[in-house]
């Protein structure tokens, strides 16, 4: 083992390690700020509110984003809500039950300090948002609402209607175009990063290529920071936006950056089931109707009946039956898992027979139509739209997705990663949740990181290079790594193979959510840690990309990004393999129940696996972060 | 980076600002000039302003219709009409300066209405960056579509109506025009079919005018709440009717002999 | 299904573009319009053709990416719907389908679908925003906020940023989206600080790069939000208001 981990906990009881830090940490006053150069890559949830928050304190920030627009990143699409322990429908809510809440759902697998820190800061989101402008749900009152979401038993989910990311997104986002027009945030748009610069062990800038000119340059700072969002696509087919991709975080892996919990995927359980070859990505129905719909298959299997036609007595609510206390609310991974043994076991509904039923019609009883159309309304017509079905009248049909991506860059309490320097923010990092995330809580985390703790840390690293300029850009570590990508992208524009990016891309998701997706097999994974490497040599042969290097060039695009997956692919197999149990969303089928539940095994996996690349031909090493819990103690998660 | 356009039509306040602050010249900024002038250098200013005259012109169009209609109550009715307009005022001012004073604001809105129509018209344009192969219009209607070549057939439509039954000059008006026998040069003046043609069509265009106009001036001044929302269509449907059968019953009338010297 | 594509094909920024056709064979009804393009897509690359550029992400109706006039309409047919969400099941075997990029001079064609909407950042920047620094907020539930405000205000809020409002509107006016910008903010309580420096700014800025609007109403019919043009009017009202407030007295009314 080369590197070491140390996860920079701060001593003292789990309530004051952030505050003792806090004061503990150096800080860089206000006049040096502007002396600091820092490059955002990223402006989601967790990119654009650091951007502006730095931007705010004054340092001189350069922020990138391969988007036309900071707004479009994908955080826009989160639909259900946002967690905070306001406590305000005083249901016994508090910070604690927060944290405990998360570490419960992420299965134990998170850090007790990481966690706490992200339920402390959590209030300070809303009341940010809030004094943004962010228009949250509220009581007739005039006072804000709450929703209840999976995994939980208190009512603390903020919402704006089905678009919760988008106005939360569109508040940094407008926090971030304050600052570019106060000028200390310059803004990239239409440009992606595509590696990491590296300076005496210290993260010193990126190499970018312009999307619209083709112009590959390079951008040197004080400090980088990642905040790249999830690799669900490594699937193909995910609830995630087409271009999200690894491509930023997997470069700086293959720069030093240990690399987190890579197979800890989560499978989300409410998306419209694939409806033929040519999907292009699966639309999640926000995990909100849960509160409101039931689940059942027949419990006869499916014969060609309607749903209407049949009686009560022939279905099966299988959640409510298996777990009384939650019922439809269970965590994502359980309510995934117990819907692909509904289908397995031959009761799947719809025409290809590969969804479960989501039932509005005693809730439609109970509180009348237009409650739900208040409620769902904008979900329900997606729905229409997307299916031609009217939910109203006929059950939903849904079916487990990909959908987000627990592992990530490993990164101190800090957020740094093992380069010094280099931060990653939101999805990118392998974050507070574990091996699986309660609802609502993405949002929350790449806000904390961004408004409430980088901001912070990133001062104590900065306050040590005072005086220090920035390394200048033409540095020959620029102009090496520069090279590196013109020859990447060379090779890729002069392969003239025969088949195009995406059928690679299809190619490689089938195999991963095959063999790493919600159920994982020894054999599995050691067949598609055969096949994946076979798939990218392909690739590399005969993949083909019209058009020119140096003007808009999307399957160029897209191909950089597939490249990238294939040797990501391969490393979720190697640590879904490493991992010999069942946990979160890491379903190992040799590790479970007699009733098929997960089987944890807290004596020898209660720790972070963090891959250390070695090379394009030498599968990558591990090195172990275990995890020691002081607070809660592990008990096997119950929603019975 | 490609090529960023603020096209800059409209030099505007804060745009104007903005230039200055991030330019490291001290020169002195230009004087800026009084509200008015700025408020009519943006656009938004100018449909304000397009709003107000409109609405005046509406009004006047409305007096106008309401004095014309006299004629059917026969000559006398109508020039001692004319005549009054003239007394306007009675012996307290000076004879026919009221009617100047009217005439003068008159002029000023249609002045100012018809500017800013063509400097908007013409922002836009500008704005426009080349024509769609095949557009398809889901709710622009006809009237909103034509405003430009409406008013400007009103416009042409009122020169000649000046010449024709205010001035009396030729060929415009007719042979035996005799200023102050109104009745006579109304009459003589529709009996001519060219004439009355010119009259019902200019009038038919002021109503296709009217009704996007009398529609379209709520939002431009903002009057704006949901439970008058809907009723504005059928105001300026109201008024466009009844200002257009009105105009349109003289030539009509006139040629179907109904009115006669 | 069959269909007939008839697409604008433009090389890049400032180069001449023309319409091309392409056979779109054996589509499924229920492909989106994306995902139909995605198929024709492939197809040109293994003929040896350079695939058509459109811009998309989420394909869920939400990041505002996707936008071309299809069939004369932006976003095509649908009320209400962005280019993402329109299945080919809204069309008929056989069908002509002409595809063609927002027009507008400042939107430039930058590839193909492709054009800079960059404009309405500038407009979002000059005041799209209510400044409180990260930390400064007060307690959320100190201001309480009419459920009725709250929710126009999320009416106006929705806007994705598509641009479609200004290439439906034949003035190439952007008026539907700043207004819904502004009366996101000028309506709520946080906003009233700003609100006259904003609609002020966020209007000069916008009038700086797009027509003026004449009152067609081909935006809202074009919004994928369905955002209403009475936001059009609340933006005039407040402009108007906006040039005769003495600032300094605003806190009394
Ligand atoms: C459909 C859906 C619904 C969801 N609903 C919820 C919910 O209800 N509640 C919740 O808490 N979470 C939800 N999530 C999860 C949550 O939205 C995401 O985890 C979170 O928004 C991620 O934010 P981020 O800032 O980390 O990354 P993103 O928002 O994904 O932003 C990534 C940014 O990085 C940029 N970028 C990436 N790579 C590069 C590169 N190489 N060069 C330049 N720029 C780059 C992108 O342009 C983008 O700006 C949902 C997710 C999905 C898919
Ligand atoms: C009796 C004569 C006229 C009346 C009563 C009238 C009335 C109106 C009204 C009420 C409006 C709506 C303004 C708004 O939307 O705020 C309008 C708009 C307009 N008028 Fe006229 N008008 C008259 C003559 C003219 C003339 C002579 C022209 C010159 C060509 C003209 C050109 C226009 C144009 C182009 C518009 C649309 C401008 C816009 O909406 O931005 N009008 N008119
Ligand atoms: C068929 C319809 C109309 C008839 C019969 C008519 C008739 C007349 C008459 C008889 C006069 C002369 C009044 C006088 O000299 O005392 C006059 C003047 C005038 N008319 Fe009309 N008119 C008609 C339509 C219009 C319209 C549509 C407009 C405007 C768009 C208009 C604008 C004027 C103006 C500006 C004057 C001059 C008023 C003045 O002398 O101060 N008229 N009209
Ligand atoms: S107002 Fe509607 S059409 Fe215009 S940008 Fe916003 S969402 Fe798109
Ligand atoms: S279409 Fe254009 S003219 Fe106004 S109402 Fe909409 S902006
Ligand atoms: S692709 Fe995101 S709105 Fe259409």
């Amino acid at each position: 083992m080369t590197v070491q981990l140390d996860a920079k906990i701060p001593a003292g009881p789990l309530e004051d390690k952030w505050a003792n830090h806090r004061f503990e940490m150096p800080l860089v006053a206000p006049p040096n700020r502007r002396r600091f150069e820092v490059i955002v890559v990223g402006t989601g949830l967790a990119g654009a509110s650091a951007a502006a928050t730095l931007g705010e304190q004054g340092y001189r920030v350069k922020a990138f984003t391969y988007h036309d627009s900071p707004r479009r990143a994908h955080s826009i699409s989160a639909q259900g809500g946002i967690n905070a322990a306001k406590n305000y429908r005083s249901d016994g809510d508090s910070v604690y039950r927060l944290f405990y809440d998360t570490i419960k759902g992420g299965d134990y697998r998170s850090r007790e300090a990481n966690v706490y820190r992200l339920a402390e800061v959590a209030n300070e989101i809303i009341d940010q948002a809030t004094a943004q402008g962010v228009p949250f749900a509220r009581e007739y009152g005039g006072l804000l609402a709450n929703r209840s979401f999976g995994g939980v038993q208190v009512a603390r989910t903020f919402y704006s209607r089905g678009q919760t990311g988008q106005q939360l997104l569109l508040g940094a986002f407008q926090a971030l175009a304050r600052q570019i027009k106060a000028g200390t945030v310059e803004m990239f748009n239409r440009t992606e990063m595509l590696d990491v610069v590296v300076v005496d062990g210290r993260a010193a800038g990126i190499v970018v290529r312009d999307l619209v000119s083709g112009e590959i340059t390079t951008h040197s700072a004080h400090a980088v920071v990642l905040a790249t969002g999830g690799y669900s696509n490594a699937y193909f087919l995910s609830t995630n936006a087409k271009a999200c991709n690894v491509t930023a975080i997997w470069r700086a892996h293959r720069k030093g950056a240990l690399f987190a919990n890579p197979c800890f995927t989560q499978i989300h359980p409410t998306c419209i089931p694939q409806s033929d070859e040519f999907q292009s990505k699966l639309t999640l129905m926000s995990e909100s109707l849960r509160n409101d719909g039931r689940i059942w298959v027949p419990a006869s299997g499916a014969d060609g009946r309607a749903a209407g036609d049949i009686p009560e007595s022939e279905r099966d609510y299988f959640l409510e039956r298996q777990y009384p206390a939650f019922g439809n609310l269970v965590p994502r991974d359980v309510a995934s898992r117990a819907a692909k043994r509904a289908v397995d076991s031959g009761k799947g509904v719809g025409p290809l027979h590969n969804g479960v039923f989501l039932d509005f019609a005693n809730a439609i009883d109970r509180l009348g139509r237009a409650a739900i159309e208040e409620r769902y309304g904008n979900l329900f017509e997606m729905y229409e739209r997307i299916t031609g079905e009217d939910p109203y009248r006929t059950p939903m049909r849904i079916y487990p997705a990909p959908h987000y991506t627990m592992g990530g860059l490993w990164v101190d309490y800090d957020l740094m990663t093992t380069i010094p320097g280099l931060y990653a923010i939101g999805e990118a990092n392998f974050s507070d949740h574990g091996a699986n995330r309660l609802g609502a809580s993405a949002l929350m985390q790449g806000l904390a990181d961004g408004y409430f703790i980088l901001p912070n840390t990133l001062a104590a690293y900065l306050s040590g290079m005072l005086g220090q300029a920035a390394p200048p850009s033409d540095h020959p570590a620029f102009t090496e790594a520069a090279n590196g990508v013109r020859d990447h992208t060379r090779r890729l524009m002069s392969t003239k193979g025969s088949r195009t990016v995406d059928w690679f891309h299809r190619e490689l998701g089938k195999i991963v959510w095959e063999h790493c997706g919600m159920a994982r097999s020894a054999a599995g994974l050691e067949k598609a840690i055969g096949e994946i490497p076979a798939l990218r040599a392909e690739f590399e042969a005969d993949v083909r990309i019209l058009g020119e290097e140096e003007s808009i060039n999307q399957s160029l695009e897209k191909a950089g990004r597939v490249a990238d997956y294939f040797e990501l692919a391969e490393l979720m197999c190697r640590d879904a393999l490493y991992r010999e149990e069942s946990c979160g969303g890491h379903f190992r089928v040799e590790h479970q129940t007699l009733e098929g539940e997960a089987l944890r095994d807290d004596e020898n996996y209660a720790f972070v696996s963090a891959w250390e690349w070695q090379g394009r031909d030498r599968p990558a090493e591990v090195v172990r972060e275990p995890l020691e819990f002081e607070s809660v103690e592990l008990k096997t998660r119950s929603y019975k | 980076m490609h090529p960023r356009l603020p096209i800059g039509f409209a030099t505007v306040d804060s745009v104007r600002e903005n230039a200055m602050a991030v330019s490291t010249t001290t020169a002195k900024p230009p004087r800026t000039p009084p509200l008015p002038i700025r408020f009519y250098r943006s656009a938004i200013g100018k449909k304000w302003v397009m709003a107000v005259t409109g609405i005046v012109l509406i009004a006047y169009l409305i007096a106008h219709l309401v004095g014309n209609l006299k004629v059917y109550l026969g000559e006398d009715e109508l020039n001692s009409y004319a005549e009054a307009l003239r007394d306007l005022g009675g012996h307290l001012v000076p004879r026919t300066s009221l009617l100047w004073l009217m005439r003068g604001g008159l002029l000023l809105a249609f002045v100012l209405h018809v500017h800013a129509a063509y400097s908007l018209t013409y922002t836009n344009w500008k704005a426009r960056g080349g024509a769609y192969r095949d557009r398809d219009y889901a709710v622009a209607n006809y009237a909103s579509r034509t405003m430009r070549w409406t008013g400007t057939i009103v416009l042409l439509f009122i020169f000649f109506h000046l010449a024709d039954l205010t001035w009396g000059a030729q060929p415009a008006a007719v042979d035996g025009f005799a200023r102050g026998e109104v009745y006579d040069n109304f009459i003589l003046s529709m009996q001519r079919p060219v004439s009355a043609v010119i009259y019902a069509v200019a009038n038919i265009a002021l109503g296709f005018h009217l009704y996007h106009g009398a529609w379209s001036m709520f939002q431009s001044l903002g009057l704006n709440h949901p439970s008058f929302n809907r009723w504005r269509r059928y105001i300026a449907l109201a008024l466009t009717g009844f200002i257009v059968l009105g105009n349109l019953s003289f030539p009509i009338a006139v040629q179907l002999g109904l009115l006669e010297l | 299904m069959d269909l007939t594509l008839r697409v604008w094909r433009q090389k890049g920024l400032g180069h001449p573009g023309e319409f091309e056709e392409y056979r779109a064979r054996e589509i499924s009804p229920d492909a989106s319009f994306l995902e139909m393009l995605d198929v024709v897509n492939d197809r040109l690359t293994l003929e040896g053709q350079e695939p058509i550029a459109f811009e998309h992400d989420c394909r869920e109706g939400i990041c505002g990416s996707c936008g071309m006039m299809i069939n004369g309409r932006p976003h095509g047919p649908e009320k209400g719907t962005a280019a993402c969400q329109l299945h080919m099941r809204k069309f008929t075997d056989g069908d002509l389908i002409v595809i063609e990029p927002w027009r507008a001079s400042a939107f430039p064609v930058l590839k193909d679908l492709v054009v800079d909407r960059s404009p309405l950042d500038r407009i979002i920047e000059a005041g799209g925003y209510i400044g409180v620094d990260t930390g400064s907020a007060p307690e959320a539930n100190l201001i309480p906020i009419p459920k009725d405000v709250a929710e126009t205000a999320m009416d106006a809020a929705v806007c994705i940023g598509c641009g479609a409002c200004v290439a439906a509107c034949p003035n190439s006016a952007a008026q539907l989206f700043t207004s819904a910008k502004i009366a996101h903010l000028n309506l709520l309580p946080q906003g009233q600080p700003e609100r006259w420096r904003r609609v002020e700014a966020m209007v000069d800025t916008m009038e700086s790069f797009f027509g003026s609007c004449t009152n067609y109403g081909e935006c809202e019919a074009a919004c994928p939000k369905s955002i209403s043009i009475d936001f059009i009017a609340v933006m005039n009202r407040d402009y108007f208001k906006a040039k005769l407030r003495n600032r300094r007295y605003v806190s009394q009314v």
